[in-house]
């Protein structure tokens, strides 16, 4: 598979405004591009013409970050990283701050928005092959965004110090106990205590303000790479030339702000209608370190990963269950980076691979199962769910995967993206013509 | 719409085309939005109800003996409290307003004569001048003092010299009863 020859066209197509505003204009982008690298990825950026509904949450996942730091910004001048006050605080922000119910339950239900577009932006990957070569590092960014976003709302939900970010907060540093011989030491350093305190508070308020922009830059180095060899598409197929593209404004900027539109309302329905749906009634209870909540589940998007950390009831090659079930827990995340190399097959697109299109399913329906799990008490029948569900996750990945790559046999390719989706009579001249509706 | 895809720009009625009425509607319609959702992040910032629920301080002045000058914090700032004698009010009634930098009557700035409330913060700098307690400087006018850069106020709190503009602040306030004072 060649890599694609037609990258962001050069400085010299910038249509640069007439007369003296074009002189300055000029004058800035000799020393500093900016004009022409917002023409170059933003306005006249080629990108493939046949993008659907799926490719709207990658930008989606861009404003979302915007909201979450902002609404983060404010709220943090006033909040209290303290373990006397930090819940008082909080109770302020929503009684008393002009505004602070909105601005939390923004920030709150954005998290989970943040979560539930950055799942169906990955798995729209999967489906559509959007990892493989050349696009194997723009990936794995991506699973390191999931990484930052995984800890940043973990260290997020401890601030506001109810009995579930207490108990939430020991359970999940307590995983690291599991590591032979210095885990307890480990526990004791990011506590900083003998148990979850005022300074693990601390800690995680800073880390919590610092790793936004940790993932604002890896976000970038994902742009830069996205950007490398522009996106994947529907089809899976390298575009070949100005026919197989359409500028990405307005064509996307103008779908883009649609699906920003939809987007909003569901975003819109939970801040207004149900700000505390997603969320756990025993957060409204301040930390007690005496008393545990009879049931402590995490978030939602962290139900799948405590299912498979809690499946593993056995200890197995000699390593007990309870270091087994965090390797696994970490397992399910860490082995997406290997997953561009694990799918053996030279076809992108789910859409010309008849086996893997019907198996690519099997997966979310394991991962919304292992969130059932994760949200229900452990009884023999949930565990044994979990289990299963567990053992397929990691058979889609470790086996399925190489296997229908190496066994498949794909139907054929369209010659271009172009004569896909215009008929084979298109051509560059009709371009323009054809998506005006 | 219409005119043909590939010529959007075609004019309509007025040199302008139900493209360019939908974009410019929909522009403006996003500003509004976009001016709308920042106001809550804006507002925030304000004093919050807690700290507005702080914003009255009530004083008892039965205590307060003639002659005793009193501080007391409201809204986290000094308001000065004078129990002025009969020399310190006829000081502050004799002076000709029209020499005064920031004119105005002794009457102006009292509801009784015999207590004077002023804000305690100089209006230069923001320093809080001397002459609430016994034995501070209270400058040549036997009011206030500020060390910082010298302004000196009278009995009335007004300005007589130094680099303040203005008289000290007088704060909202009412007898609620002949002893009891609520300012705020």
């Amino acid at each position: 598979m060649a890599a694609s020859s037609s990258g962001a066209p050069s400085g010299a197509s910038v249509n640069y405004p007439a007369g003296r505003l074009g002189r300055v204009v000029r004058w800035i982008d000799y020393r500093l591009p900016f004009v022409e690298t917002l023409d170059n990825h933003l306005l006249n950026y080629p990108t493939p013409r046949n993008l659907n509904y799926w490719w709207n949450f990658g930008s989606l996942a861009g404003i979302v970050l915007v909201i979450m730091i902002v609404t983060g910004v404010v709220l943090a001048m006033h909040y209290t990283p303290n373990a006397a006050y930090a819940f008082d605080s909080v109770e302020r922000i929503m009684r008393d701050v002009n505004y602070g119910w909105l601005i939390r339950y923004i920030h709150m239900n954005g998290a989970s928005m943040f979560f539930l577009i950055v799942y169906i932006h990955l798995f729209r990957g999967l489906y559509y092959g959007s990892y493989k070569y050349p696009r194997e590092l723009l990936w794995i960014l991506g699973v390191v965004i999931l990484l930052l976003m995984i800890a940043t709302a973990f260290m997020g939900y401890v601030l506001p110090w109810g009995q579930m970010s207490y108990w939430g907060a020991t359970v999940i540093t307590s995983l690291f106990s599991a590591i032979p011989i210095v885990g307890q030491d480990i526990v004791t350093l990011l506590w900083g205590g003998f148990t979850v305190g005022d300074p693990t508070l601390n800690r995680f308020f800073s880390l919590h303000y610092l790793l936004p922009f940790v993932i604002v830059a890896v976000v970038g180095l994902h742009l830069i790479a996205l950007h490398q060899h522009g996106s994947n598409n529907p089809l899976g197929i390298d575009k070949r030339g100005p026919q197989d593209t359409i500028p990405f404004h307005p064509y996307y900027t103008i779908k883009d702000m649609f699906g920003l539109c939809v987007f909003l309302l569901v975003f819109a329905f939970f801040v207004f209608y149900a700000p505390n749906y997603l969320t756990s009634a025993d957060n409204s209870i301040p930390a007690n370190p005496m008393v545990t909540p009879t049931h402590i589940v995490p978030e939602w998007y962290l139900l799948p990963y405590y299912a498979i950390l809690r499946s593993i009831t056995f200890s197995f090659l000699g390593i007990p269950a309870k270091l087994l079930g965090v390797i696994a827990a970490f397992g399910s995340i860490l082995l997406l980076f290997l997953v561009p190399w694990l799918d053996t097959s030279p076809v992108r697109s789910a859409r010309f691979r008849p086996v893997y299109r019907v198996v690519y399913w099997l997966l979310p329906i394991a991962v919304i199962a292992l969130g059932w799990v994760g949200a229900n008490p452990p009884t023999s029948g949930v565990v044994a769910v979990g289990q299963l569900a567990t053992f397929y996750y990691f058979l889609h990945f470790i086996v399925l995967m190489p296997l229908i790559g190496k066994i498949e046999r794909p139907r054929p390719l369209p010659l271009s993206i172009g004569a896909a989706v215009l008929g084979r009579t298109g051509s560059a001249g009709t371009a323009g013509s054809t998506e005006t509706h | 719409m219409s005119d043909l895809a590939g010529s959007p720009g075609a004019a309509g009625h007025d040199g302008g085309t139900r493209r360019d009425f939908l974009t410019l509607s929909a522009g403006a319609l996003g500003g509004i939005a976009t001016v709308i959702a920042i106001w809550p992040f804006i507002d925030s910032l304000n004093p919050a109800k807690d700290t507005l629920a702080l914003s009255t301080t009530e004083v008892d002045l039965s205590p307060v003996q003639v002659g005793q000058r009193l501080t007391v914090a409201w809204r986290g700032k000094p308001v000065f409290i004078d129990h002025r004698p009969p020399a310190e009010i006829k000081a502050a009634q004799d002076v000709d307003v029209a020499s005064l930098r920031d004119p105005q009557t002794d009457a102006q700035r009292v509801k009784k004569p015999e207590w004077l409330v002023v804000i305690g913060v100089c209006t230069h700098l923001g320093c809080i001048p001397l002459g609430n307690k016994p034995g501070d400087e209270r400058g040549p006018f036997g009011g206030w003092f500020c060390p910082c850069h010298g302004s000196i106020y009278d009995t009335s709190g007004r300005i007589r010299q130094g680099p303040a503009p203005l008289n000290l602040f007088v704060p909202p306030y009412q007898f609620t009863t002949p002893t009891a004072l609520k300012i705020g």
